[in-house]
Protein backbone atom coordinates (compact mmCIF):
# COMPACT_ATOMS: atom_id res chain seq x y z
CA UNK A 1 0.00 0.00 0.00
CA UNK A 2 1.27 3.41 -0.90
CA UNK A 3 1.74 5.70 2.01
CA UNK A 4 0.62 9.21 1.52
CA UNK A 5 3.00 11.98 2.39
CA UNK A 6 2.06 14.51 5.03
CA UNK A 7 2.10 17.05 2.24
CA UNK A 8 -0.55 15.25 0.20
CA UNK A 9 -2.73 14.73 3.24
CA UNK A 10 -2.46 18.33 4.36
CA UNK A 11 -3.17 19.57 0.88
CA UNK A 12 -6.43 17.62 0.73
CA UNK A 13 -7.40 18.60 4.25
CA UNK A 14 -6.82 22.24 3.48
CA UNK A 15 -8.63 21.96 0.18
CA UNK A 16 -11.66 20.29 1.79
CA UNK A 17 -11.86 23.08 4.30
CA UNK A 18 -11.80 25.70 1.55
CA UNK A 19 -14.46 23.78 -0.36
CA UNK A 20 -16.67 23.76 2.74
CA UNK A 21 -16.70 27.55 2.54
CA UNK A 22 -17.76 27.38 -1.11
CA UNK A 23 -20.53 24.95 -0.19
CA UNK A 24 -21.88 27.25 2.53
CA UNK A 25 -21.76 30.37 0.37
CA UNK A 26 -23.24 28.61 -2.64
CA UNK A 27 -26.22 27.29 -0.70
CA UNK A 28 -26.69 30.58 1.16
CA UNK A 29 -26.81 32.49 -2.10
CA UNK A 30 -29.14 29.93 -3.72
CA UNK A 31 -31.60 30.34 -0.89
CA UNK A 32 -32.06 26.57 -0.61
CA UNK A 33 -30.04 23.39 -0.78
CA UNK A 34 -28.57 20.62 1.29
CA UNK A 35 -25.66 21.68 3.47
CA UNK A 36 -25.63 18.79 5.96
CA UNK A 37 -24.88 15.97 3.55
CA UNK A 38 -22.63 18.13 1.37
CA UNK A 39 -20.40 18.80 4.36
CA UNK A 40 -20.36 15.15 5.43
CA UNK A 41 -19.36 14.05 1.92
CA UNK A 42 -16.76 16.63 0.98
CA UNK A 43 -13.66 14.99 2.49
CA UNK A 44 -14.36 11.82 0.54
CA UNK A 45 -15.12 13.65 -2.71
CA UNK A 46 -11.93 15.68 -2.26
CA UNK A 47 -9.87 12.49 -1.83
CA UNK A 48 -11.37 11.10 -5.03
CA UNK A 49 -10.84 14.17 -7.19
CA UNK A 50 -7.57 15.55 -5.82
CA UNK A 51 -5.75 12.28 -5.44
CA UNK A 52 -7.36 9.01 -6.32
CA UNK A 53 -9.27 9.29 -9.60
CA UNK A 54 -7.71 9.50 -13.05
CA UNK A 55 -9.33 12.56 -14.58
CA UNK A 56 -8.65 15.32 -17.07
CA UNK A 57 -10.47 18.51 -16.08
CA UNK A 58 -9.67 20.02 -19.48
CA UNK A 59 -11.21 17.00 -21.19
CA UNK A 60 -14.32 16.11 -19.16
CA UNK A 61 -15.47 13.47 -21.66
CA UNK A 62 -12.12 11.63 -21.77
CA UNK A 63 -13.09 8.01 -22.49
CA UNK A 64 -10.69 6.49 -20.03
CA UNK A 65 -11.44 8.73 -17.06
CA UNK A 66 -12.57 7.26 -13.78
CA UNK A 67 -16.26 7.94 -13.19
CA UNK A 68 -17.96 9.38 -10.15
CA UNK A 69 -21.69 9.02 -9.62
CA UNK A 70 -23.15 11.11 -6.84
CA UNK A 71 -26.16 8.93 -6.21
CA UNK A 72 -27.14 11.17 -3.31
CA UNK A 73 -27.52 13.91 -5.87
CA UNK A 74 -28.88 16.52 -3.48
CA UNK A 75 -25.36 16.92 -2.13
CA UNK A 76 -24.17 18.30 -5.46
CA UNK A 77 -22.87 21.54 -3.91
CA UNK A 78 -19.95 19.42 -2.66
CA UNK A 79 -19.30 18.10 -6.16
CA UNK A 80 -19.80 21.50 -7.80
CA UNK A 81 -17.29 23.10 -5.45
CA UNK A 82 -14.68 20.53 -6.48
CA UNK A 83 -15.42 20.73 -10.20
CA UNK A 84 -15.22 24.52 -10.15
CA UNK A 85 -11.96 24.44 -8.25
CA UNK A 86 -10.50 21.98 -10.76
CA UNK A 87 -11.54 24.19 -13.66
CA UNK A 88 -14.32 22.14 -15.21
CA UNK A 89 -16.25 25.41 -15.30
CA UNK A 90 -15.59 28.93 -14.05
CA UNK A 91 -15.89 29.52 -10.32
CA UNK A 92 -18.39 32.33 -10.80
CA UNK A 93 -20.96 29.72 -11.88
CA UNK A 94 -21.21 28.73 -8.23
CA UNK A 95 -23.10 31.94 -7.66
CA UNK A 96 -25.89 30.73 -9.92
CA UNK A 97 -26.69 27.45 -8.20
CA UNK A 98 -30.40 26.62 -8.51
CA UNK A 99 -31.09 29.75 -10.57
CA UNK A 100 -32.93 29.82 -13.91
CA UNK A 101 -30.54 29.27 -16.79
CA UNK A 102 -27.73 28.03 -14.56
CA UNK A 103 -25.26 25.26 -15.37
CA UNK A 104 -25.72 24.19 -11.78
CA UNK A 105 -29.05 22.51 -11.22
CA UNK A 106 -30.51 21.64 -7.85
CA UNK A 107 -29.52 18.06 -8.61
CA UNK A 108 -26.68 17.03 -10.94
CA UNK A 109 -27.29 17.19 -14.68
CA UNK A 110 -24.58 15.55 -16.79
CA UNK A 111 -25.41 17.68 -19.82
CA UNK A 112 -25.59 21.04 -18.11
CA UNK A 113 -22.55 20.71 -15.85
CA UNK A 114 -19.14 19.81 -17.29
CA UNK A 115 -17.54 17.09 -15.18
CA UNK A 116 -20.75 15.53 -13.92
CA UNK A 117 -20.62 11.91 -15.07
CA UNK A 118 -24.24 11.05 -14.39
CA UNK A 119 -27.53 12.79 -13.85
CA UNK A 120 -28.93 11.89 -10.44
CA UNK A 121 -31.38 13.22 -7.92
CA UNK A 122 -34.12 10.68 -7.48
CA UNK A 123 -32.54 8.53 -4.81
CA UNK A 124 -31.50 4.93 -5.17
CA UNK A 125 -30.51 4.90 -8.82
CA UNK A 126 -26.79 5.65 -8.89
CA UNK A 127 -25.42 2.27 -7.93
CA UNK A 128 -27.24 0.58 -10.80
CA UNK A 129 -25.86 3.18 -13.20
CA UNK A 130 -22.38 2.80 -11.74
CA UNK A 131 -22.64 -0.94 -12.27
CA UNK A 132 -23.62 -0.35 -15.89
CA UNK A 133 -20.60 1.93 -16.32
CA UNK A 134 -18.33 -0.68 -14.77
CA UNK A 135 -19.69 -3.39 -17.08
CA UNK A 136 -19.30 -0.98 -19.98
CA UNK A 137 -15.61 -0.70 -19.11
CA UNK A 138 -15.25 -4.47 -19.03
CA UNK A 139 -17.09 -5.03 -22.33
CA UNK A 140 -14.83 -2.51 -24.04
CA UNK A 141 -11.65 -3.59 -22.26
CA UNK A 142 -11.15 -0.21 -20.67
CA UNK A 143 -9.46 0.20 -17.35
CA UNK A 144 -11.41 2.95 -15.69
CA UNK A 145 -12.87 2.62 -12.22
CA UNK A 146 -16.33 3.71 -11.13
CA UNK A 147 -17.08 5.33 -7.78
CA UNK A 148 -20.62 5.72 -6.51
CA UNK A 149 -21.46 7.72 -3.42
CA UNK A 150 -24.60 6.68 -1.57
CA UNK A 151 -26.34 8.36 1.32
CA UNK A 152 -27.29 6.31 4.37
CA UNK A 153 -30.94 7.30 4.12
CA UNK A 154 -30.74 6.47 0.44
CA UNK A 155 -30.11 2.81 1.11
CA UNK A 156 -33.73 2.58 2.28
CA UNK A 157 -34.41 2.35 -1.45
CA UNK A 158 -34.90 -1.22 -2.67
CA UNK A 159 -33.13 -0.56 -5.95
CA UNK A 160 -29.85 -0.13 -4.08
CA UNK A 161 -30.08 -3.73 -2.95
CA UNK A 162 -30.99 -4.94 -6.42
CA UNK A 163 -27.81 -3.27 -7.59
CA UNK A 164 -25.84 -4.66 -4.66
CA UNK A 165 -26.91 -8.18 -5.60
CA UNK A 166 -26.18 -7.63 -9.28
CA UNK A 167 -22.75 -6.04 -8.78
CA UNK A 168 -21.59 -9.06 -6.80
CA UNK A 169 -23.17 -11.40 -9.36
CA UNK A 170 -21.27 -9.71 -12.17
CA UNK A 171 -18.06 -9.62 -10.08
CA UNK A 172 -17.73 -5.92 -10.78
CA UNK A 173 -14.40 -5.30 -9.07
CA UNK A 174 -13.98 -2.03 -10.96
CA UNK A 175 -16.93 -0.65 -8.99
CA UNK A 176 -16.50 0.99 -5.60
CA UNK A 177 -19.43 2.29 -3.58
CA UNK A 178 -18.93 4.77 -0.79
CA UNK A 179 -21.59 5.08 1.87
CA UNK A 180 -21.70 8.52 3.45
CA UNK A 181 -22.89 7.15 6.76
CA UNK A 182 -23.80 10.23 8.75
CA UNK A 183 -26.69 8.47 10.45
CA UNK A 184 -29.28 11.12 9.65
CA UNK A 185 -31.97 11.54 7.04
CA UNK A 186 -34.68 14.13 6.49
CA UNK A 187 -37.09 13.03 9.18
CA UNK A 188 -34.57 12.09 11.85
CA UNK A 189 -31.92 9.51 12.62
CA UNK A 190 -31.74 6.37 10.50
CA UNK A 191 -32.94 4.39 13.50
CA UNK A 192 -35.97 6.59 13.98
CA UNK A 193 -36.94 6.60 10.33
CA UNK A 194 -35.86 3.17 9.07
CA UNK A 195 -33.35 1.12 11.00
CA UNK A 196 -30.41 0.11 8.86
CA UNK A 197 -29.31 -2.63 11.24
CA UNK A 198 -25.93 -4.20 10.58
CA UNK A 199 -24.96 -2.20 7.53
CA UNK A 200 -21.53 -3.76 7.08
CA UNK A 201 -22.95 -7.22 7.61
CA UNK A 202 -25.59 -6.63 4.96
CA UNK A 203 -23.09 -5.60 2.31
CA UNK A 204 -20.84 -8.51 3.25
CA UNK A 205 -23.80 -10.87 2.93
CA UNK A 206 -24.43 -9.48 -0.55
CA UNK A 207 -20.88 -10.48 -1.47
CA UNK A 208 -19.10 -7.16 -1.28
CA UNK A 209 -15.65 -6.35 0.03
CA UNK A 210 -16.44 -4.05 2.95
CA UNK A 211 -14.07 -1.43 4.34
CA UNK A 212 -15.18 0.54 7.37
CA UNK A 213 -13.51 3.88 7.82
CA UNK A 214 -13.77 7.34 9.33
CA UNK A 215 -15.06 9.40 6.43
CA UNK A 216 -13.26 12.52 7.61
CA UNK A 217 -9.85 10.89 8.00
CA UNK A 218 -8.00 11.67 4.77
CA UNK A 219 -5.31 8.97 4.98
CA UNK A 220 -7.94 6.39 5.93
CA UNK A 221 -10.09 7.33 2.95
CA UNK A 222 -7.14 7.23 0.55
CA UNK A 223 -5.94 3.88 1.83
CA UNK A 224 -9.41 2.38 1.63
CA UNK A 225 -9.88 3.62 -1.94
CA UNK A 226 -6.61 2.02 -2.86
CA UNK A 227 -7.49 -1.23 -1.13
CA UNK A 228 -10.82 -1.26 -2.98
CA UNK A 229 -8.99 -0.79 -6.27
CA UNK A 230 -6.75 -3.75 -5.51
CA UNK A 231 -9.62 -6.10 -4.79
CA UNK A 232 -10.49 -8.56 -7.50
CA UNK A 233 -13.56 -10.63 -8.21
CA UNK A 234 -16.02 -8.52 -6.22
CA UNK A 235 -17.11 -4.94 -5.76
CA UNK A 236 -16.03 -2.92 -2.73
CA UNK A 237 -17.84 -0.53 -0.48
CA UNK A 238 -16.34 2.00 1.88
CA UNK A 239 -18.68 2.41 4.80
CA UNK A 240 -17.54 5.86 5.80
CA UNK A 241 -18.72 7.06 9.19
CA UNK A 242 -19.27 10.75 8.85
CA UNK A 243 -20.82 13.69 10.65
CA UNK A 244 -23.65 15.52 8.95
CA UNK A 245 -22.78 19.21 8.71
CA UNK A 246 -19.13 18.45 9.53
CA UNK A 247 -17.04 21.57 10.08
CA UNK A 248 -19.81 23.97 11.07
CA UNK A 249 -20.58 23.56 14.75
CA UNK A 250 -24.21 24.58 14.65
CA UNK A 251 -24.93 22.22 11.76
CA UNK A 252 -23.06 19.18 13.00
CA UNK A 253 -25.11 16.08 13.64
CA UNK A 254 -28.39 17.94 13.21
CA UNK A 255 -30.94 16.37 10.87
CA UNK A 256 -32.71 19.69 10.37
CA UNK A 257 -29.65 20.83 8.44
CA UNK A 258 -30.34 18.18 5.80
CA UNK A 259 -32.02 20.71 3.61
CA UNK A 260 -32.38 24.21 4.90
CA UNK A 261 -31.85 27.77 3.86
CA UNK A 262 -28.71 29.40 5.24
CA UNK A 263 -29.27 32.97 6.39
CA UNK A 264 -26.64 35.66 5.86
CA UNK A 265 -25.89 35.65 9.54
CA UNK A 266 -25.49 31.88 9.63
CA UNK A 267 -23.30 32.06 6.55
CA UNK A 268 -20.87 34.50 8.12
CA UNK A 269 -20.82 32.54 11.34
CA UNK A 270 -20.07 29.35 9.43
CA UNK A 271 -17.42 30.99 7.26
CA UNK A 272 -15.72 32.42 10.35
CA UNK A 273 -15.54 29.00 11.93
CA UNK A 274 -14.21 27.42 8.77
CA UNK A 275 -11.68 30.21 8.33
CA UNK A 276 -10.27 29.58 11.77
CA UNK A 277 -9.88 25.91 11.06
CA UNK A 278 -8.06 26.54 7.79
CA UNK B 1 -45.64 -13.21 -48.42
CA UNK B 2 -43.24 -14.60 -45.89
CA UNK B 3 -44.50 -16.91 -43.17
CA UNK B 4 -45.82 -14.84 -40.31
CA UNK B 5 -43.46 -14.84 -37.41
CA UNK B 6 -44.18 -13.80 -33.88
CA UNK B 7 -42.97 -10.29 -33.25
CA UNK B 8 -40.73 -11.49 -30.44
CA UNK B 9 -38.97 -13.85 -32.85
CA UNK B 10 -38.46 -11.07 -35.34
CA UNK B 11 -37.15 -8.88 -32.53
CA UNK B 12 -34.68 -11.48 -31.34
CA UNK B 13 -33.44 -12.30 -34.83
CA UNK B 14 -32.90 -8.62 -35.56
CA UNK B 15 -30.89 -8.22 -32.38
CA UNK B 16 -28.62 -11.08 -33.36
CA UNK B 17 -28.11 -9.52 -36.80
CA UNK B 18 -27.51 -6.12 -35.29
CA UNK B 19 -25.05 -7.57 -32.80
CA UNK B 20 -23.05 -8.99 -35.68
CA UNK B 21 -22.57 -5.66 -37.44
CA UNK B 22 -22.54 -3.33 -34.46
CA UNK B 23 -20.27 -4.33 -31.61
CA UNK B 24 -21.62 -1.53 -29.49
CA UNK B 25 -24.96 -3.24 -29.13
CA UNK B 26 -25.44 -4.90 -25.75
CA UNK B 27 -28.60 -6.59 -24.51
CA UNK B 28 -30.16 -6.83 -21.08
CA UNK B 29 -33.11 -8.82 -19.90
CA UNK B 30 -34.83 -9.33 -16.57
CA UNK B 31 -35.17 -13.10 -16.34
CA UNK B 32 -37.28 -13.16 -19.49
CA UNK B 33 -34.59 -14.01 -21.99
CA UNK B 34 -36.41 -17.14 -23.04
CA UNK B 35 -39.76 -15.38 -23.45
CA UNK B 36 -38.26 -12.52 -25.42
CA UNK B 37 -35.74 -14.73 -27.21
CA UNK B 38 -32.94 -12.37 -26.20
CA UNK B 39 -31.38 -15.70 -25.20
CA UNK B 40 -30.51 -16.00 -28.91
CA UNK B 41 -28.35 -12.89 -28.62
CA UNK B 42 -26.91 -14.20 -25.34
CA UNK B 43 -25.88 -17.40 -27.08
CA UNK B 44 -24.09 -15.57 -29.88
CA UNK B 45 -22.56 -12.79 -27.80
CA UNK B 46 -22.43 -13.89 -24.16
CA UNK B 47 -19.99 -11.11 -23.27
CA UNK B 48 -22.49 -8.52 -24.45
CA UNK B 49 -25.53 -9.91 -22.68
CA UNK B 50 -26.57 -9.21 -19.09
CA UNK B 51 -29.37 -10.96 -17.32
CA UNK B 52 -30.32 -8.61 -14.53
CA UNK B 53 -32.63 -11.05 -12.83
CA UNK B 54 -36.10 -10.07 -11.68
CA UNK B 55 -35.02 -6.53 -10.91
CA UNK B 56 -36.24 -4.18 -13.60
CA UNK B 57 -35.31 -0.96 -11.83
CA UNK B 58 -31.71 -2.05 -11.55
CA UNK B 59 -31.72 -3.28 -15.14
CA UNK B 60 -32.84 0.13 -16.40
CA UNK B 61 -30.10 1.79 -14.35
CA UNK B 62 -27.50 -0.64 -15.67
CA UNK B 63 -28.63 0.11 -19.22
CA UNK B 64 -28.20 3.82 -18.52
CA UNK B 65 -24.69 3.26 -17.17
CA UNK B 66 -23.72 1.12 -20.15
CA UNK B 67 -24.99 3.85 -22.48
CA UNK B 68 -22.78 6.47 -20.81
CA UNK B 69 -19.76 4.47 -21.96
CA UNK B 70 -20.83 4.66 -25.60
CA UNK B 71 -22.58 1.31 -25.87
CA UNK B 72 -26.10 0.89 -27.29
CA UNK B 73 -28.12 -1.12 -24.78
CA UNK B 74 -31.35 -2.85 -25.73
CA UNK B 75 -33.17 -3.82 -22.55
CA UNK B 76 -36.19 -6.07 -22.53
CA UNK B 77 -38.92 -6.77 -20.05
CA UNK B 78 -42.70 -6.73 -20.15
CA UNK B 79 -44.08 -3.40 -21.31
CA UNK B 80 -45.94 -2.69 -18.10
CA UNK B 81 -42.78 -3.20 -16.05
CA UNK B 82 -40.88 -0.49 -17.90
CA UNK B 83 -43.81 1.88 -17.78
CA UNK B 84 -44.84 1.21 -14.21
CA UNK B 85 -42.34 -0.50 -11.94
CA UNK B 86 -39.22 1.02 -13.46
CA UNK B 87 -40.82 4.27 -14.53
CA UNK B 88 -38.78 6.58 -12.32
CA UNK B 89 -35.60 4.90 -13.52
CA UNK B 90 -36.73 5.35 -17.12
CA UNK B 91 -37.56 8.98 -16.41
CA UNK B 92 -34.57 10.01 -14.31
CA UNK B 93 -31.75 7.78 -15.49
CA UNK B 94 -32.64 7.52 -19.19
CA UNK B 95 -35.00 10.20 -20.49
CA UNK B 96 -33.75 13.19 -18.53
CA UNK B 97 -30.08 12.57 -19.40
CA UNK B 98 -31.20 11.53 -22.91
CA UNK B 99 -29.17 8.35 -22.80
CA UNK B 100 -28.99 6.09 -25.79
CA UNK B 101 -31.02 3.22 -24.36
CA UNK B 102 -33.62 1.19 -26.23
CA UNK B 103 -36.37 -0.28 -24.07
CA UNK B 104 -38.17 -3.17 -25.68
CA UNK B 105 -41.50 -3.69 -23.94
CA UNK B 106 -42.60 -7.23 -24.63
CA UNK B 107 -45.98 -8.94 -24.44
CA UNK B 108 -47.70 -5.60 -24.78
CA UNK B 109 -51.38 -4.89 -25.08
CA UNK B 110 -53.39 -8.07 -24.61
CA UNK B 111 -50.82 -10.25 -26.34
CA UNK B 112 -50.31 -12.40 -23.26
CA UNK B 113 -53.99 -13.27 -22.86
CA UNK B 114 -54.19 -15.87 -20.10
CA UNK B 115 -52.01 -14.02 -17.59
CA UNK B 116 -54.64 -11.37 -17.07
CA UNK B 117 -54.69 -7.75 -15.99
CA UNK B 118 -51.40 -7.78 -14.07
CA UNK B 119 -49.57 -8.75 -17.24
CA UNK B 120 -51.48 -6.81 -19.86
CA UNK B 121 -49.73 -3.58 -20.86
CA UNK B 122 -52.50 -1.18 -21.70
CA UNK B 123 -51.13 2.09 -20.32
CA UNK B 124 -47.53 1.91 -21.53
CA UNK B 125 -47.95 4.12 -24.59
CA UNK B 126 -49.63 6.86 -22.57
CA UNK B 127 -46.94 6.82 -19.92
CA UNK B 128 -43.98 6.62 -22.26
CA UNK B 129 -45.39 9.27 -24.54
CA UNK B 130 -45.52 11.73 -21.66
CA UNK B 131 -41.79 11.52 -20.99
CA UNK B 132 -39.68 14.26 -22.58
CA UNK B 133 -36.91 12.98 -24.89
CA UNK B 134 -38.60 9.62 -25.37
CA UNK B 135 -39.31 8.20 -28.81
CA UNK B 136 -42.23 5.76 -28.77
CA UNK B 137 -42.66 3.09 -31.42
CA UNK B 138 -45.39 0.47 -31.57
CA UNK B 139 -44.90 -2.20 -34.21
CA UNK B 140 -47.53 -4.05 -36.18
CA UNK B 141 -45.65 -6.85 -37.83
CA UNK B 142 -42.52 -8.93 -38.01
CA UNK B 143 -40.89 -7.15 -40.92
CA UNK B 144 -41.60 -3.83 -39.33
CA UNK B 145 -40.07 -5.07 -36.08
CA UNK B 146 -36.80 -5.71 -37.90
CA UNK B 147 -36.91 -2.25 -39.40
CA UNK B 148 -37.77 -0.69 -36.07
CA UNK B 149 -34.91 -2.41 -34.27
CA UNK B 150 -32.48 -1.15 -36.90
CA UNK B 151 -33.96 2.34 -36.81
CA UNK B 152 -33.90 2.42 -33.01
CA UNK B 153 -30.23 1.48 -33.00
CA UNK B 154 -29.45 4.24 -35.48
CA UNK B 155 -31.49 6.81 -33.58
CA UNK B 156 -29.49 8.70 -30.95
CA UNK B 157 -31.50 8.80 -27.72
CA UNK B 158 -34.05 6.87 -25.70
CA UNK B 159 -36.56 4.69 -27.52
CA UNK B 160 -39.48 2.67 -26.21
CA UNK B 161 -40.24 -0.13 -28.62
CA UNK B 162 -43.59 -1.75 -28.00
CA UNK B 163 -43.52 -5.41 -28.93
CA UNK B 164 -46.02 -8.22 -28.71
CA UNK B 165 -46.02 -11.90 -28.13
CA UNK B 166 -48.67 -12.95 -30.57
CA UNK B 167 -47.98 -14.15 -34.05
CA UNK B 168 -48.75 -11.15 -36.07
CA UNK B 169 -51.16 -11.42 -38.93
CA UNK B 170 -49.24 -8.79 -40.85
CA UNK B 171 -46.15 -10.27 -42.31
CA UNK B 172 -46.90 -7.89 -45.07
CA UNK B 173 -44.80 -6.43 -47.79
CA UNK B 174 -41.91 -4.38 -46.68
CA UNK B 175 -42.90 -0.75 -46.46
CA UNK B 176 -40.49 2.06 -45.93
CA UNK B 177 -39.94 2.63 -42.27
CA UNK B 178 -38.88 5.92 -40.87
CA UNK B 179 -39.24 6.94 -37.25
CA UNK B 180 -42.00 9.54 -37.04
CA UNK B 181 -43.43 8.84 -40.48
CA UNK B 182 -47.00 7.54 -40.91
CA UNK B 183 -47.62 4.62 -43.26
CA UNK B 184 -50.53 4.51 -45.67
CA UNK B 185 -52.14 1.07 -45.89
CA UNK B 186 -55.43 1.09 -47.78
CA UNK B 187 -56.74 4.09 -49.61
CA UNK B 188 -60.19 3.04 -50.63
CA UNK B 189 -61.47 6.57 -50.40
CA UNK B 190 -62.00 9.68 -48.35
CA UNK B 191 -65.12 8.72 -46.40
CA UNK B 192 -63.35 8.09 -43.13
CA UNK B 193 -59.84 7.83 -41.72
CA UNK B 194 -58.98 4.78 -39.66
CA UNK B 195 -55.74 5.43 -37.84
CA UNK B 196 -54.22 2.42 -36.13
CA UNK B 197 -51.08 1.34 -34.33
CA UNK B 198 -49.50 -1.98 -33.42
CA UNK B 199 -51.26 -5.28 -33.77
CA UNK B 200 -54.62 -3.50 -33.97
CA UNK B 201 -53.67 -2.42 -37.49
CA UNK B 202 -54.66 -5.85 -38.82
CA UNK B 203 -58.24 -5.47 -37.63
CA UNK B 204 -58.34 -1.90 -38.88
CA UNK B 205 -57.46 -3.15 -42.36
CA UNK B 206 -60.06 -5.93 -42.11
CA UNK B 207 -62.68 -3.40 -41.05
CA UNK B 208 -61.82 -1.15 -43.98
CA UNK B 209 -62.27 -4.08 -46.34
CA UNK B 210 -65.63 -4.99 -44.81
CA UNK B 211 -66.77 -1.37 -44.92
CA UNK B 212 -66.50 -1.47 -48.70
CA UNK B 213 -69.52 -3.79 -48.66
CA UNK B 214 -71.44 -1.06 -46.85
CA UNK B 215 -70.37 1.43 -49.45
CA UNK B 216 -67.95 3.19 -47.12
CA UNK B 217 -64.52 3.87 -48.50
CA UNK B 218 -61.95 4.29 -45.79
CA UNK B 219 -58.31 5.15 -45.70
CA UNK B 220 -56.21 3.25 -43.18
CA UNK B 221 -53.14 4.99 -41.84
CA UNK B 222 -50.65 3.37 -39.53
CA UNK B 223 -48.94 5.38 -36.86
CA UNK B 224 -46.06 3.21 -35.69
CA UNK B 225 -44.30 6.14 -34.06
CA UNK B 226 -46.51 7.68 -31.41
CA UNK B 227 -43.81 10.15 -30.59
CA UNK B 228 -42.69 12.13 -32.44
CA UNK B 229 -46.05 11.67 -34.14
CA UNK B 230 -46.58 12.47 -37.81
CA UNK B 231 -48.84 15.44 -37.12
CA UNK B 232 -48.92 16.64 -40.67
CA UNK B 233 -50.06 13.32 -42.12
CA UNK B 234 -52.78 12.98 -39.49
CA UNK B 235 -54.02 16.54 -39.92
CA UNK B 236 -54.03 16.28 -43.72
CA UNK B 237 -55.93 13.02 -43.65
CA UNK B 238 -58.40 14.35 -41.08
CA UNK B 239 -59.04 17.45 -43.16
CA UNK B 240 -59.66 15.27 -46.18
CA UNK B 241 -61.95 12.67 -44.58
CA UNK B 242 -63.59 14.88 -41.94
CA UNK B 243 -64.10 11.81 -39.74
CA UNK B 244 -61.49 9.87 -37.79
CA UNK B 245 -61.44 6.59 -35.91
CA UNK B 246 -58.36 5.51 -33.95
CA UNK B 247 -57.65 1.88 -33.16
CA UNK B 248 -55.17 0.57 -30.63
CA UNK B 249 -54.63 -2.30 -28.25
CA UNK B 250 -54.23 0.15 -25.40
CA UNK B 251 -56.33 2.35 -23.16
CA UNK B 252 -58.27 5.01 -25.02
CA UNK B 253 -56.57 7.44 -22.65
CA UNK B 254 -53.22 8.84 -23.65
CA UNK B 255 -52.21 6.42 -26.38
CA UNK B 256 -52.88 6.81 -30.10
CA UNK B 257 -56.44 7.98 -29.52
CA UNK B 258 -55.23 10.48 -26.98
CA UNK B 259 -52.47 11.71 -29.25
CA UNK B 260 -54.83 12.17 -32.19
CA UNK B 261 -57.39 13.92 -29.96
CA UNK B 262 -54.65 16.32 -28.83
CA UNK B 263 -53.76 17.06 -32.43
CA UNK B 264 -57.35 17.53 -33.57
CA UNK B 265 -58.05 19.83 -30.63
CA UNK B 266 -55.62 22.25 -32.22
CA UNK B 267 -56.49 21.44 -35.81
CA UNK B 268 -59.57 20.95 -37.98
CA UNK B 269 -62.88 20.45 -36.23
CA UNK B 270 -63.36 16.77 -37.05
CA UNK B 271 -65.27 14.14 -35.06
CA UNK B 272 -63.16 11.39 -33.57
CA UNK B 273 -64.03 7.96 -32.18
CA UNK B 274 -61.45 6.05 -30.21
CA UNK B 275 -61.42 2.26 -30.36
CA UNK B 276 -59.38 0.83 -27.52
CA UNK B 277 -59.66 -0.46 -24.00
CA UNK B 278 -62.19 1.73 -22.26
CA UNK B 279 -60.41 2.69 -19.04
CA UNK B 280 -60.76 -0.66 -17.38
CA UNK B 281 -58.49 -3.40 -16.12
CA UNK B 282 -58.71 -6.38 -18.39
CA UNK B 283 -59.11 -10.04 -17.53
CA UNK B 284 -57.62 -13.38 -18.48
CA UNK B 285 -58.68 -15.12 -21.63
CA UNK B 286 -57.78 -18.40 -23.25
CA UNK B 287 -57.17 -16.84 -26.61
CA UNK B 288 -56.08 -13.48 -27.90
CA UNK B 289 -59.14 -13.30 -30.12
CA UNK B 290 -61.45 -13.78 -27.14
CA UNK B 291 -59.98 -10.74 -25.44
CA UNK B 292 -60.00 -8.68 -28.59
CA UNK B 293 -63.70 -9.38 -28.84
CA UNK B 294 -64.43 -8.79 -25.17
CA UNK B 295 -62.67 -5.42 -25.11
CA UNK B 296 -64.17 -4.15 -28.32
CA UNK B 297 -61.22 -4.28 -30.71
CA UNK B 298 -62.69 -6.60 -33.33
CA UNK B 299 -63.37 -5.48 -36.92
CA UNK B 300 -67.07 -5.25 -36.08
CA UNK B 301 -66.29 -2.79 -33.27
CA UNK B 302 -64.24 -0.67 -35.63
CA UNK B 303 -67.07 -0.71 -38.15
CA UNK B 304 -69.50 0.46 -35.46
CA UNK B 305 -67.13 3.25 -34.50
CA UNK B 306 -66.96 4.29 -38.15
CA UNK B 307 -70.75 4.37 -38.34
CA UNK B 308 -70.90 6.47 -35.17
CA UNK B 309 -68.30 8.93 -36.35
CA UNK B 310 -69.98 9.34 -39.73
CA UNK B 311 -73.24 10.22 -38.00
CA UNK B 312 -71.43 12.93 -36.09
CA UNK B 313 -69.85 14.45 -39.16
Amino acid sequence: MASYSAEIIQRIQKKAQELRKDIISMIARAGSGHPGGSLSAIDIIACLYYQHMQIRPQEPGWDHRDRFVLSKGHCCPALYSVLADLGYFPRHELKHLRKVGSKLQGHPDMHKTPGVDMTTGSLGQGLSVGLGMALGATVQARKFGVYVMLGCGEINEGQVWEAAMAAAHFKADNLTAILDYNGLQIDGTNDEVMSLGDVAGKWKAFGWNVLEIDGHNIPAILSALEAAGNTSGRPSILIAKTIKGKGVSFMEDRFDWHGQRITEEQESLALRELQQEV
Amino acid sequence: MATARAIRDAFAESLVELGKVNKKVVVLDADLAHCSRTSWFAKEYPERFFNAGIAEQNMVGMAAGLATTGLIPFAHTFGFLFSSRALDQVRTSICYPKLNVKLAGGYSGLSNPPDGATHHSICDLAIMRSLPNMTVISVSGDTQTEQAVTAAAEHQGPVYLRLARTECPLSCKKQDFKIGRAVEHCSYGDDVAIIATGLALANAIKAAELLLDNGIQAEVMEIHTLKPIDSQAILDLSARTKAVVTVEEHSIIGGLGGAVAELLSEGPCVPLERVGIRDTFTESGTTYEALIEKYGLAPSDIIEAVERVLKRR
